[in-house]
């Protein structure tokens, strides 16, 4: 299953955390900073899973954004890579603009697509329904 | 009191903070404006407030005033509220707080909305942080949301009711019968959440697991759709559809099709198909042949079908994806016990891999290599793998030392081979090889008994090379100690023999005890070589000023050891030659320290010799054992430098005793033994016997030997030889005789026969041939 999701920039900094396991608060300080340098540090040609303490992470680089995935050792890593796209691609469809303004839609999404640390859902359109409809009625 | 500012112009200005404490500062106004805003029970913004807390919370600043408000958003009526409220919920709470009980009825409620939305909102939020008693409270709610028709619902009530047996496992029976139509579904999701939870109960209880394996057909029959079916633009992914259902349904086969042989039959076919059909150009496909290969591993499927699995590991190993690679070689180490000569063929790739650039590969390659040795490739690993520690990262190195340690002592083909692979470990990684390694190296070397001379002198060339690898060191000075006369003497028959002279040897301990880069420990052996030598070199005043000068060190070990040695030089002389021998062979025990077996050749019982109590076979040992006492000598010291003990030898009917003098009542006999290990020392037993009718008293037996030979005399039994062919004196003489001549010795004795003292020199020359040669 899945252990948290990260959102990093280059500097370091957390633009999005979820957990899916109890962390807490002072020790996820320390966690993010590790996790992060641990894949800043990394060179292109460097395969994207990592061996950290008891679990693996998968990241991925967009641009000037890192994602990072913690799962446990059972998971298939190559999946939890597409995951990653998956999740990429489905920001795009939605956010016309810069993510990073409207942190509360981004978690809405990601917990259409992954509860309690297993996929719910992978379809882009059906993942996004139930967000258009609250677009809907936050307007109206 | 104007409108709060919305979630994003918050994000912007935060963004602007050029440093820590500037963005701290604007943090804390902002926190201060929300909580006024709170205390006055503002209902239109409170959401923003809470969406602003959200992210705050999440660049690290405290945010528990605002878990009350959650719950106040939280039974609120309107979408958005209960939206962001959830949210913070599921973000700020968890178990451990008592604020989350009070959201157990609203979640009741919500349970039963009449809108989706909010239902599944209550569902996901639930299954977030419920804990066992929310759990227990709500599970029949969520269960019946599993069997209602709305595919929405039903895949997060699926997810929910993961979360509700994980907390409280008892419950898993009531799910059982919703169970039943959940992969009759269309829908993916729905599909996907329940391969999930069919999943969570057959990991947790083996009797779901013995229930659920009637569903093996059904979900053959949906993987079976799922690849054949055309393009689907629902679910697909660069050309696969549905892929990470795919997987799912794999894994989930994995843990039915385990150790059950019907199951693993029907399986059989559709993993062959997706083995075969998957298109392995984009990760996608190896993704699900990965999963696959995964799923054939461990059920117990057909040889055909695990020789495929590992030619597609073969095929992967030699993809250009790092990431492909890294998980073929993590699955190759999974399957090299089982499957050992399939993953054999692929040995060259794997090899190969340890020249990755990439940490994780190398670090998965070498720990396969190893797994990979045996006797027939050793030679041809063995080379790859030094070359490997010569280069890799530090943190490799004491992992594939001691690898190399291992393999080496399993398959070595032959013992100089052996010698010359853990020479060139000590020296390019001597300061990463483990502890315990030194004292195993010291029991090889022992035990490769022809092998010391070259040995020796590898280890003295490697000294004067390099002496800052600690155990490197240790292992080269226990040597020269042991084997110094071998160096000096030039003999080595597998190499060209250096010139050493006794002086250059002792340079070079003496180097080590004084220079910065030895440990205490090291200092330790070196002192203790340069003492053994005292016996096997001439030079015997430098070793003992040497000696004489640690006496005053300031570190404790080595000065108990000085005085101990500087006491052999001057009070037990006569000690001294036996206690300094050399060492037999020693035998591997399981413990520590090297309890001695001793080794005998003809003889078959072994006397093991506890380091404190040597056996009191003759009277040199008793003495001896007094010396300890007397000395007070450490254990470890006695055992491992010294060499203490009692050699049995070999039996003695192959050389026949010899009178060697006998005049006025004194008759001395000669009795032979051949020592082991080193064939050119001859061991004589003396017994003197009295045939007049008093005692002889204050006897005293003295030998001399031409020069080309070496005489150690031990103590005799008594010097009281008893009248009347009563009882015996014996004495046990070594001769050493490299150069194999003729044995002649001039002997005195010396007794007092009824008061008055007798006298006499003889010669012996009437040595038997098989003595000396």
């Amino acid at each position: 299953m899945i252990k948290f999701i990260l959102m990093v920039n280059r500097q370091g900094q957390t633009r999005l955390s979820r957990y899916y396991t109890p962390v807490e608060l002072n020790r996820r300080a320390t966690l993010e900073a590790d996790v992060v340098r641990c894949c800043l540090s990394r060179k292109k040609d460097q395969c994207s899973f990592v061996e950290y303490k008891d679990y693996k992470l998968v990241y991925r680089q967009y641009a000037a954004l890192y994602i990072v995935v913690g799962v446990t050792d059972s998971e298939n890593e190559l999946s939890v890579y597409e995951l990653v796209h998956n999740f990429v691609e489905v920001l795009d469809k939605y956010f016309s603009r810069v993510i990073m303004f409207n942190l509360d839609r981004v978690h809405v999404i990601l917990d259409e697509m992954i509860q309690n640390g297993h996929i719910v859902e992978t379809n882009k359109s059906r993942i996004l329904a139930p967000l258009t409809a609250l677009d809907k009625m936050a307007d109206g | 009191m104007p409108a709060p500012i919305r979630l994003r112009e918050l994000i912007r200005t935060i963004r602007t903070a050029r440093t820590q404490a500037e963005e701290r500062e604007m943090i804390q106004k902002e926190c201060a404006a929300i909580r006024s805003s709170f205390r006055e029970e503002d209902n239109t913004y409170r959401c923003r407030n809470v969406a602003k807390l959200l992210y705050m919370h999440m660049l690290g600043y405290p945010a528990h005033f605002g878990q009350l408000e959650c719950l106040k958003l939280i039974a609120s009526q309107k979408f958005t509220d209960k939206r962001i409220g959830y949210l913070g919920a599921m973000l700020l709470l968890d178990e451990r707080q008592d604020v989350h009980l009070l959201m157990t009825n609203c979640i009741k409620n919500d349970l039963n909305h009449s809108t989706q939305y909010v239902q599944g909102l209550a569902l996901c939020t639930l299954g977030c942080m419920g804990s066992s008693e929310m759990c227990r409270d709500l599970a029949g709610e969520v269960e019946k949301l599993l069997k209602t028709s709305n595919s929405y619902l039903r895949k997060k009530a699926a997810l929910c009711a993961v979360h509700v047996i994980r907390k409280v496992p008892e419950l898993m029976e009531m799910f059982l019968p919703a169970t039943k139509n959940l992969l009759s579904e269309k829908n993916h999701g729905v599909l996907h959440t329940s391969v999930v939870l069919l999943t969570e109960m057959c990991e947790r209880s083996p009797d779901m697991l013995a229930h659920f394996r009637k569903l093996v057909p059904q979900l053959v029959r949906i993987l079976k759709n799922l690849i054949m079916s055309g393009y689907s633009p629902e679910h697909d992914v660069s050309g696969i559809s549905d892929p990470f259902l795919q997987v799912r349904i794999l894994r989930l086969l994995r843990i039915l099709g385990k150790s059950d042989d019907d199951s693993s039959e029907a399986m059989n076919d559709i993993l062959a198909q997706v083995a075969t059909n998957t298109e392995t150009s984009k990760n996608v496909g190896n993704a699900i042949l990965y999963e696959t290969v995964l799923t054939i591993m461990d059920i117990k499927s057909e040889s055909g079908l695990r020789v495929l699995a590992i030619n597609i590991l073969g095929r992967f190993l030699l993809n250009n994806d790092k990431n492909i690679r890294y998980v073929a070689l993590t699955s190759l180490l999974k399957t090299v016990q089982t499957d050992h000569n399939a993953v054999q063929r692929h040995r060259s790739t794997i090899v190969d891999c340890l020249k990755d650039l990439d940490v994780s590969i190398k670090r998965r390659a070498m720990e396969l290599s190893f797994a990979l040795v045996n006797g027939n490739n050793i030679r041809g690993m063995m080379k790859e793998l030094l070359y490997f520690l010569d280069s890799c990262d530090p943190e490799f190195k004491a992992d594939c030392a001691s690898g190399v340690f291992l393999a080496a002592e399993k398959y070595a083909p032959s013992k100089r081979w052996h010698i010359d692979t853990i020479m060139r470990v000590l020296t390019t990684a001597g300061s990463y090889v483990r502890d315990d390694s030194v004292p195993n190296l010291i029991q090889l070397i022992t035990n490769s008994v022809e092998m010391h001379a070259y040995t020796v002198q590898r280890l003295y060339k490697a000294l004067l090379d390099d002496i800052s690898q600690q155990p490197l060191v240790q292992v080269a000075s226990w040597c020269i100690g042991e084997y110094g006369d071998l160096l000096v003497s030039g003999q080595c028959e597998e190499e060209e023999p250096i010139q050493v002279t006794e002086d250059e040897v002792l340079d070079v301990l003496e180097g080590l005890l004084v220079s910065n880069l030895s440990t205490p420990v090291t200092r330790g052996y070196s002192l203790t070589a340069i003492m053994k030598l005292s016996t096997r070199f001439s030079s015997v005043n430098r070793i003992k000023k040497v000696v004489s000068i640690y006496g005053s060190s300031i570190d404790v070990e080595l000065q108990q050891r000085a005085v101990e040695y500087n006491a052999l030089f001057k009070k037990y002389d006569h000690m001294r030659p036996a206690l300094l021998e050399r060492m037999p062979i020693m035998e591997k025990t399981s413990s520590n320290g090297p309890t001695e077996i001793v080794q005998t050749n003809g003889e078959t019982e072994p006397s093991i010799v506890e380091p404190k109590h040597p056996p009191p076979v003759t009277q040199p040992a008793n003495q001896v054992r007094a010396l300890l006492i007397a000395l007070g000598l450490s254990l470890l010291n006695i055992v491992c430098m010294y060499g203490l003990f009692l050699i049995n030898h070999e039996s003695l009917s192959t050389i026949p005793p010899m009178i060697a003098y006998n005049k006025n009542g004194l008759k001395i006999d000669f009795t032979f033994e051949r020592a082991n290990p080193n064939p050119n020392i001859a061991v004589i037993t003396i017994h003197a016997s009295n045939s007049t009718d008093a005692d002889m008293t204050e006897f005293v037996f003295q030998a001399a030997v031409p020069k080309t030979f070496q005489l150690q005399l031990l103590s005799p039994s008594s010097n009281v030889v008893p009248a009347l062919n009563q009882g015996t004196v014996t004495q046990v003489i070594r001769v050493l005789n490299p150069q194999k001549q003729q044995l002649r010795m001039r002997i005195k004795l010396t007794y007092t026969l009824k008061g008055s003292p007798v006298q006499d020199l003889s010669e012996v020359n009437n040595f038997p041939p098989q003595s000396w040669q």
